[in-house]
């Protein structure tokens, strides 16, 4: 620094310090809502790295802090990608199309948890479940019907499927064929990462080395003949709703994907092509000036992992592209319509964080599955963000920011000291086991909760500025008890109509691949989704192969 | 003044994955000293009601966001019921909309408690509770 700026700051110094004397600051230490220490001031002096190519670089170059792409939303937009789906698929695909003509450009699909879990709409443990969290899919027929009219070449879609991931990504394929659209050409996304299930998400099935096993599975049939869709979405959205701080969700997410791509390796898959298909998720919670510096400081760590750690070349596999969703759990009940000023600010950080697509929360999840007029506003809010407020015109708008490119330099640190702490105890499948993934969620979702009722953290209309308020005017979707029914009178429909020997010999098949660890499940999956098998019935059939996980209970 | 403490199972029924509110109350109510029993994701009615009486609990916490609710309070409740063990507490909390409260209440919920409620106010309330079930004993 120059002495003429040294000067400068005394001075500056010597005077905040006459102010301080007469007004104390509101509290004695600032920090970031993940416990990251903010000084009064940043300046020049206090960037902290000299080496600007190594360190942040340019926009679509290694270490690509400032974007994967050298244009960013100058070529074009982030994709505004609902997640949506409930009750049946009838009236899933009827939410689509509306969502696609209100400009939407992919779609999201949640399903309900029987899915999720690999159960039938007419299993016992699917009482009470069905079409609640997301639209029931028990066969190709319901995802026919869920995709009716939706040409599967124009669309890409998202699909929050997890341990039965191969099943869903299977009847995809399937719908594409009938639709006349090639693996080839179809685009998009599985979530496909059991690793978080285990730790915060729940909806696991198998144990996790043969989960491992389906999800290289995946890498090695899709690089062959689904190039263009993306294998996996390593999700820290999960580990940050279940409590996580900012510095967690990229460690633990980062090194769920080191797991991965060690697993993909062990198989003798390459990662400079793997890699290019692996994408990412993430939260966008309230305290802004971190969340930015988050999603910089991840997609440089991931850089520097795939680079220095497994020898990536290919600059494609080096790129850390996710997906952001506005964080669930900071909406309240309280003063609902607050949750909209609440989620653009979230969606705004994740756009100045470079996220390649985005959903926004509506307003009443803190209440129930969102309804049409709240998702419209929704999506409306990174409308608004796109075409009204600028910030789209010019890349990384707050790259060389003094307070950002510094957090972006702390998360860095201490989350590569979590992975550090990982691989020391043997790497992530030793952590979970271990429960200490799981015990430092938790530890941080329980000092938030007391940091509220402490009032150490303000909550508006939660903790403080409450108002009495009557909520009955909020209109709130209510999902028909009869899904369940509907479902099951479909299924006992579909096993009267298919062929039940093609059924039973294509799982039959799955069961001896299965069995044997150097063949790959895809092609068997496909072939009994193609004879309408149903979900239930192969997973479980892989159910009676694999066993069930059981959860290690940390409290 | 009964100086047993206060046994309580925080139970999450159905295929719901959403842990941290339960994780959360079950350390809040630990903290102010309770004994308590976490019975872990995916439970069915069954197995929880049964692990309230092994437990001899004095009440059952039940946590849903899956929207499940209705149906899981019912059964619960019903088969305490079938099990004579009607005077166990029921109170649960979860995404959880205002309309479907009554109907809980209704079916013998002692209290459901919405996102955004502070901890203390769920254990003063199970204090409470459980010192009225006992005066009864």
């Amino acid at each position: 620094m120059s002495s003429e700026y040294k000067d400068a700051k005394a001075k500056f110094e010597a005077s905040v310090a006459k102010v301080l004397q007469r007004n104390k600051e509101r509290k004695e230490n600032f920090t970031t809502g993940g416990g990251l220490p903010l000084e009064r001031f940043y300046g020049p002096d206090s960037l902290p790295s000299a080496d600007y190519v190594k360190d942040v670089g340019f926009p679509g170059e290694y270490p690509f802090t400032r974007g994967v792409q050298p244009t960013m939303y100058r070529g074009r937009f982030w994709t505004m990608r609902q997640y949506a789906g409930f009750a049946t698929a009838e009236e899933s695909n009827e939410r689509y199309r509306y969502l696609l003509s209100q400009g939407t450009t992919g779609l999201s699909v949640a399903f309900d948890l029987p899915t999720q879990i690999g159960y039938d709409s007419d299993d016992p443990m699917a009482q009470g479940e069905c079409g609640k969290v997301g639209v029931a899919i028990d066969s190709l027929r319901d995802m026919e019907i869920l995709f009716d009219q939706i040409p599967l070449n124009k669309v890409s879609t998202s699909m929050t499927i997890n341990a039965p991931a191969s099943v869903l990504l299977a009847m995809y394929i399937c719908v594409g064929e009938k639709q006349g659209v090639p693996m080839d050409a179809l685009s998009g996304t599985i979530q496909n990462d059991i690793l978080k299930e285990y730790i915060a998400r729940g909806t696991y099935i198998f144990p996790p080395k043969p989960s491992m096993r389906l999800i290289t599975d995946i890498f090695g049939f899709c690089s062959e003949n689904v190039p263009k869709w993306n294998t996996i979405s390593i999700s820290g959205y999960h580990i940050r709703e279940a409590g996580s701080t900012a510095a967690q969700e990229v460690a633990f997410t980062l090194a769920d994907g080191i797991a991965y791509v060690e697993a993909a390796k062990q198989k003798g898959l390459d990662p400079n092509v793997f890699g290019e298909r692996l994408s990412f998720f993430f939260n966008a919670h309230n305290d802004f000036l971190e969340e930015v510096a988050k999603f910089r400081a991840a997609r440089r760590m991931w850089a520097r992992i795939m680079k220095e750690r497994f020898g990536v070349t290919n600059p494609k596999a080096q790129m850390l592209r996710f997906h952001t969703q506005t964080g669930g759990s900071t909406l309240t009940a309280q003063q609902p319509e607050n949750n909209i000023v609440r989620v653009t600010m979230q969606a705004l950080a994740a756009v100045l964080g470079g996220t390649q697509s985005l959903h926004t929360n509506s307003m009443d999840e803190a209440l129930a599955l969102p309804s049409e007029k709240s998702v419209g506003i929704a999506l409306k809010t990174q409308q608004i963000i796109a075409y009204e407020s600028g910030v789209a015109n010019t890349v990384d708008p707050l790259g060389g920011s003094y307070v950002i490119e510094n957090l972006t330099e702390e998360i860095e640190k201490k989350a590569f000291e979590y992975i550090g702490q990982i691989d020391d105890m043997g790497g992530m499948l030793v952590a979970i086991e271990k429960g200490y993934v799981q015990k430092h969620i938790q530890d941080a979702a329980y000092e938030y909760q007391r940091s509220v009722e402490s009032k150490q953290a303000i909550v508006v209309g939660v903790n403080q500025f409450q108002i009495e308020e009557n909520r009955g005017e909020m209109n709130l979707l209510t999902v028909d008890s009869s899904v369940g029914e509907r479902q099951i009178a479909k299924l006992r429909e579909l096993r009267e109509s298919r062929d039940n020997i093609a059924v039973k010999n294509s799982l039959e098949d799955i069961k001896k691949a299965a069995g044997d660890e150097s063949e790959n499940l895809m092609p068997h999956i496909i072939k009994a989704v193609r004879n309408y098998a149903t979900e239930g019935e192969i997973c479980g059939v892989l159910r009676n192969v694999f066993g069930e996980y059981t959860e290690n209970i940390v409290l | 003044m009964d100086e047993r403490k206060i046994r309580v199972v925080v139970a999450k029924p159905g295929l719901d994955g959403h842990d941290r509110g339960a994780k959360v109350v079950a350390r809040a109510l630990r903290d102010a000293g309770m004994e308590v029993i976490y019975t872990g994701l995916r439970q069915t009615p069954e197995q929880i009601v049964e692990t309230v009486l092994q437990e001899d609990a004095d009440a059952v916490g039940i946590s849903i966001l899956s929207g499940a609710h209705t149906f899981y309070f019912n059964k619960i409740i019903d088969m305490l019921k079938e099990k004579d063990a009607s005077d166990v507490i029921v109170f649960g909390g979860g995404v959880i909309p205002d309309a479907d409260i009554p109907g809980l209440l209704e079916a013998g919920a002692g209290a459901v408690f919405g996102p955004g409620t502070p901890t203390p106010e769920c254990v003063e309330w199970l204090e409470k509770a459980v010192a009225e079930k006992r005066s009864k004993e």
